[in-house]
């Protein structure tokens, strides 16, 4: 481990990870919230207000645990990657100023007046608070999906003679035909984690029988969002990140399908262990021809496979690339199956006394995490060994300057810090939950 | 285009020194100006709605540098890697100490926060100070633009320092006591009864030792870097920055004591921004100044972005300013007036 960019890696993909657990649920709940508050506007319910009382105090949470862990971030391109910075910054660095200067700014002056003046904002200008920061934190999403786009496919920059990136081309960069399909995918993967956890603390309360009405003001709205959502994220816009990938990462796509030997009426892999040594699938259960299909419409497309290229040229990692893809279009597909048995029986009116779903509902609040996690890490992982695909590899992309002994220290540092967040933050979250949405704060 | 950049990114790093400088400064006299439970929320309650809109100005002054500069970001963030770790360890500490202290009644819990909060605002300007030590007198850059500096060498500004010399220490034992003056005079102008009277008397001590200590940073600087002084009064008109400095130091003394308490806490915040302005300016075109080689020197000149980029930034980042300088005027105007903690409310 003398190698600094491992542990520029491990510290960069740990407090990325760490971060994206929280903006994840809060971009899909501001939209859960104002829909509550948008229903209450209209029924002139009381109890829908109460609930996005109780959604926007955890939204409060874990918007502090994202501004808290986030930060570093901003820093850490130039601390961590300093080479790529360089490289990329004149580009990369566009999408983190406009986010700073149009999305944190919003949110930030917005975040206050939504937890603490609702009584003085009165309800329509609570919902215009709750709007503001909606619009914030989803403006934040795309400027940095625009970033990660410019990562995975380069668009509107130009190689200068002096060796580092320049943009050439300011619509082209922000309107990367991946930014639009990860936007769609990343922000429909977001409403399926808030879905997932606005249904899991309905069906927590009606099991332990309490605040029933609020619990289905919860799963009423949670389950059909999450339905949506949960469809939307495989078809169309996983389906078609899927097809971008195919076009423009083909090494990429061998690996995350554990694919060896290509060809015509390409298999997808069900099941089965990648061993690179011995460029084989372990024990496979596959589906002949569906990757040919689903990665380039026919199935007698040819699909190249990773015996196809030079080994310098695959990811680095094709062992947990090929089983964090896998996770994430394995629980994306349970996720389908949930809510939509859930919402058959919401619509039958017989959810309320069917504990088996509602158990199942409680307990399903940490896979979206771990979906969102794994589909991240396919990204990230999937693009090696490129951290600027086709022209810089992230063995070139370090700080040649910083010392590994302090990498080292603050990652260790970075663990035990977040190790303590974590505490606290559950155990607000805990308490919060137990308290229900009638607490007055 | 460079000295148009040079100011953008400098100057919302001043505009984020004086901001996130108060609410630093509040936290610093947290403890000795509030005793009571009571007391503390109110302090707490006074920055509550704006600390987090303040830290925004360094995201967005960092992400301007990474776009406009970037082998400065790089060449910055990478050399002062431990310390600028140092100081997003306490960022975060600190902003989990203002969100949980009111989460429990416990009063061993709540002295437990207090006391985090404080102390990190201590350490914050502290190092945010001698960071800006670090950048007045430069760092050993070589011919590929990079650097590594320990903590500490031998304590000498030489070619080889480390972040904490006598020099940057001397700079942040003032940026200490300016802030901590600048944040007491917040809290005389949201606060009444006896926080607003501690921070007072609060406020006067701190100005009173940070003039000797600004007479001493400044010939201190003048001494290691005497072309900052150069180049800042190469232009007549330039004695303005003195002159303004002087009478906002003024405005200070003579308003704290009038009990022109908005007028004091603006005073202080053009002090601050001035002190910025004449550093920066003395030191233009240097974006950090290399100990080795003056060839080394990271400039305006050899780290800007091209031109395509930054016109099409320009344009959206003066309607992005507009709109944030919009919020922030929103939000002061919607908490005007003296603070009270509320004491059955939400909130601290």
């Amino acid at each position: 481990m003398n190698d600094g960019v491992v542990w520029h890696r491990i510290q960069f993909a740990f407090t990325i990870t760490y971060h994206y657990l929280f903006p994840q649920l809060t971009m899909g709940l501001a939209l859960l919230i104002v829909a509550f508050k948008f229903a209450g506007l209209r029924r002139g319910d009381e109890q829908y207000h109460e609930v996005a009382r109780f959604w926007g105090r955890m939204f409060g949470l874990n918007f502090g645990m994202g501004v808290a862990t986030g930060i570093p971030l901003e820093f850490q391109f130039g601390a961590n990657w300093a080479r790529f910075s360089n490289f990329a910054g004149e580009v990369v660095g566009q999408t983190l100023a406009l986010e700073g200067v149009f999305a944190f700014f919003l949110e930030s002056t917005f975040l206050g007046l939504f937890l603490f003046g609702e009584k003085r904002l009165g309800p329509r200008g609570h919902l215009a608070a709750a709007l503001a920061l909606c619009l914030g934190s989803w403006l934040s999403g795309y400027f940095i999906i625009v970033a990660n786009a410019f990562m995975q496919h380069p668009a509107g920059h130009e190689l200068g003679a002096d060796g580092v990136l320049h943009l050439a081309d300011f619509a082209a960069f922000v309107g990367n035909p991946w930014a639009a399909w990860q936007y769609a995918h990343t922000m429909t993967a977001s409403v399926v984690t808030a879905s997932f956890v606005v249904c899991g603390a309905g069906a927590y309360w009606l099991l332990m029988g309490r605040d029933a009405p609020h619990a289905l003001i919860c799963l009423r709205m949670g389950i059909p969002f999450g339905l949506l959502a949960t469809v939307l994220a495989a078809f169309p816009t996983g389906d078609r990140q899927g097809k971008l990938v195919a076009d423009d990462q083909p090494i990429t796509l061998a690996a995350m399908e554990g694919l060896f030997d290509g060809g015509p009426f390409a298999e997808l892999a069900i099941i089965g262990q990648p061993d690179v040594k011995r460029r084989s699938l372990e024990n496979p259960v596959v589906v002949p021809g569906a990757l040919s299909f689903l990665a380039y419409g026919t199935f007698g497309s040819t699909v190249r496979g990773l015996n196809d290229y030079s080994p310098e040229d695959w990811p680095d990692n094709i062992e947990l690339l090929y089983y964090a893809y896998h996770i994430m279009v394995g629980l994306g597909t349970l996720f389908i199956l949930v809510m939509s048995a859930a919402a058959i029986l919401l619509w039958r009116q017989r959810l309320q006394q069917s504990r088996a779903m509602l158990w199942v509902l409680m307990l399903a609040v940490p896979f979206p995490y771990i979906a969102n996690t794994a589909g991240w890490w396919t990204a990230e992982l999937g693009r090696q060994p490129w951290v600027v695909y086709g022209l810089l590899r992230t063995a070139d992309a370090g700080s040649p300057a910083v010392n590994t002994g302090n990498v080292v220290f603050t990652t260790l540092g970075f663990a035990g810090l977040y190790f303590l967040l974590g505490v606290l933050f559950l155990s607000q979250v805990a308490r919060g939950v137990a308290r229900g949405p009638t607490a007055a704060h | 285009m460079e000295p148009l950049w040079y100011g953008i990114v400098f100057g919302m790093l001043a505009v984020y020194a004086v901001l996130d400088g108060f609410d630093f400064g509040a936290g610093i006299v947290h403890m000795f100006v509030a005793r009571t439970d009571t007391e503390r929320r109110t302090v707490l309650a006074a920055i509550g709605p704006v600390w987090d809109g303040n830290e925004v100005w360094l995201i967005a002054g960092g992400g301007v540098l990474f776009m406009a500069f970037p082998r400065a970001y790089s060449a910055y963030l990478s050399g002062f890697y431990l310390p600028l770790m140092i100081v997003l360890w306490l960022l975060i500490l600190r902003g989990v100490a203002i969100e949980m202290r009111g989460h429990h009644d416990n009063p061993l819990w709540r002295d437990f926060w207090d006391a985090v909060f404080s102390l990190s605002s201590t350490l914050l300007a502290v190092v945010l100070g001698a960071s800006l030590g670090n950048v007045v007198r430069g760092a050993p850059l070589g011919a590929q633009g990079f650097f590594a500096m320990p903590l500490f060498t031998d304590f000498r500004p030489g070619p080889q320092p480390g972040v904490f010399d006598w020099y940057t220490l001397l700079v942040a034992g003032f940026v200490l006591c300016l802030l901590t003056g600048h944040g007491a005079l917040y809290l005389v102008w949201k606060t009444s009864g006896p926080v607003q009277e501690r921070s007072r008397r609060c406020a006067r001590h701190a100005w009173r030792s940070a003039i000797p200590l600004w007479g001493l940073a400044t010939a201190a600087t003048l001494w290691l870097r005497p072309q900052i002084f150069n180049t800042l009064f190469a232009a007549p008109w330039r004695v303005l920055f003195l002159v303004v400095m002087l009478a906002s130091l003024y405005g200070v003394f003579h308003h704290l004591a009038g009990r022109s308490e908005l007028r004091a806490f603006l005073s202080s915040s053009v002090f601050i921004l001035t002190l910025f302005a004449s550093t920066m300016t003395g030191s233009y075109p240097v974006l950090l100044r290399s100990t080795l080689d003056p060839a080394h020197h990271l400039t305006a000149a050899n780290c800007l972005a091209r031109q395509a980029g930054l016109q099409v930034a320009l344009a959206w980042w003066s309607a992005g300013i507009a709109l944030a300088a919009a919020y922030f005027a929103f939000l002061f105007y919607a908490i005007r007036g003296k603070v009270i903690a509320d004491d059955d409310g939400p909130g601290y």
